[in-house]
């Protein structure tokens, strides 16, 4: 084991001209996965580590003009789950961080460090891209944000540029006439500790008569990276939602999905199971999207 | 490097002296010496390591011990007080929450962490609660018992 520089800004500042001094740094937020990581060798430790634990000003949920919702990049999957504003605006988000590890993962891992992580199986993606997020990025230089969909650009990979600081997820403000609903769930084989072995999120605006005015529709854990299917949203979107529609969509999606074998599933199970999961998706956002009027 | 390190564990003040990338866990099993916590997957997937960081559940394997500087760190050690058992210990006793022990400590301070902050917790929210212990002699039932009675003598 080679030694490892370790370094605990106090502040935002600190950690920005921290990463612009070590820019191949790994930056350690809750540390979840940075340490087992580490240690079944899938990642070597990085020489040197950067822990913004102590960076109070990247914790917390607040709202933005307009209706938006700015989260903090340290702010807690449980957190998030427990938050009424996403609870009632961004229910799928709130869906996909009370499904993330356990209720110690959830108090210790943080939404920017999942982010950041890029896992092509991470809840929060789908719920991410049905909501237009936007990724705030911090580094000496300043400040940019990115579409959360052009963040992720692999496993493991993202957009981030050597020294830049995952600080923020941003929602934008939504339109909520037609009353809007959404959901996130996933195929798994234990409810804890689990990875998505197929995830859907799907966001739908439906109006008095059942129509559905807008949907958006994206998968996990089928892809290099969570995916937005605008096939299967052109399916349902202009039309009444019934079960013949929706399983329409479904099939859609699954037509879109590029899975990969491996031990939890084969590809061929996920692309099937895609549809089933999609479908499920779809009904619970509509069921949320009705209650929403009542 | 080796970096100096104060840990709060149970109350006490302990200073060490690490490499900065160990892991909370083997530093507190061995500069420590509190060997309740346990490792058994060293993956976050089975919870026998788990332990309480500012009251709240955390696998200790997973966690950078320098980042646990500065927080109320409990173990399964510190339960006990006064040559007492804790409610929760008396209770796995009697409901036969324990079989072979190893995930012993771990469910008992998720089950704390639990009953901290949800006294009066319904058998789903235990058993939600507890999702991240694994127990291989598949004793959840006892295990589930046992929290319930610690909840209700504690009223």
């Amino acid at each position: 084991m080679t030694a490892v520089e370790y370094f605990e800004p106090a502040d935002l500042k600190q950690a920005r001209d921290l990463l612009s001094r070590h820019p191949s740094a790994a930056i350690v937020a809750g540390g979840t996965d940075l340490v087992v990581g580490s240690r079944s060798g899938k990642r070597a430790l990085p020489k040197s580590l950067v822990a913004i634990h102590r960076v109070n000003e990247l914790r917390g949920i607040e709202g933005q003009h307009r209706g938006g919702l700015r989260i903090g990049a340290l702010t807690s999957h449980a957190d998030v789950e427990s938050s009424s504003v996403v609870l009632r605006d961004w229910s799928a988000l709130a869906d996909a961080c009370a499904l993330v590890g356990s209720p110690a993962t959830r108090h210790l891992g943080t939404i920017g460090g999942n982010v950041c992580n890029a896992s092509p199986a991470m809840e929060v993606g789908g719920p991410l891209i049905i909501f237009d997020a936007r990724v705030e990025l911090a580094s000496r230089g300043g400040k940019r944000t990115v579409p959360f969909h052009e963040f992720v650009t692999g496993p493991g990979r993202t957009a981030a540029k050597a020294g830049e600081l995952l600080t923020a997820v941003i929602l934008p403000a939504s339109n909520r006439r037609p009353p809007v609903g959404s959901a996130y769930l996933r195929l798994e084989y234990r409810q804890a500790m689990e990875i998505a072995v197929v995830g859907a999120a799907a966001l739908v605006a439906v109006d008095r008569r059942g129509n559905c005015k807008r949907a958006r529709i994206a998968l996990t854990a089928v892809a290099p990276t969570c995916i937005r299917v605008r096939a299967a949203e052109e399916m349902i979107e202009g039309k009444r939602l019934g079960d013949g529609v929706i399983d329409e969509a479904a099939r859609a999606a699954a037509a879109l999905a590029r899975p990969i074998d491996d031990v939890r599933a084969s590809a061929d199970y996920r692309r099937e199971m895609v549809a089933v999961i999609v479908a499920r998706a779809i009904n619970r956002a509509v069921a949320r999207a009705q209650e929403a009027v009542r | 490097m080796k970096q100096a390190l104060s840990l709060s564990v149970n109350g006490l003040a302990y200073e060490v002296v690490i490499e900065p990338h160990r892991n909370l866990l083997s530093v507190i099993r061995n500069e420590v010496g509190l060997t309740g916590a346990k490792e058994g997957c060293d993956d976050s997937e089975c919870g026998a390591c788990m332990v309480l960081l500012d009251g709240r559940p955390a696998n200790s394997c997973s966690v950078l011990a320098m980042q646990a500087a500065g927080r109320r760190i409990q173990t399964v050690e510190g339960l006990a007080s006064g040559g007492k058992l804790h409610p929760l210990q008396t209770a796995f006793i009697e409901e036969g929450g324990v079989q072979c022990g190893f995930c012993t400590p771990g469910m008992l301070m998720s089950a704390k962490a639990l009953l901290d902050s949800n006294p009066n917790p319904t058998e789903a929210e235990i058993r939600r609660y507890i999702s991240g212990n694994l127990c291989r002699c598949t004793g959840y039932s006892g295990i589930v018992r046992a929290v319930q009675k610690a909840a209700a003598s504690s009223r």
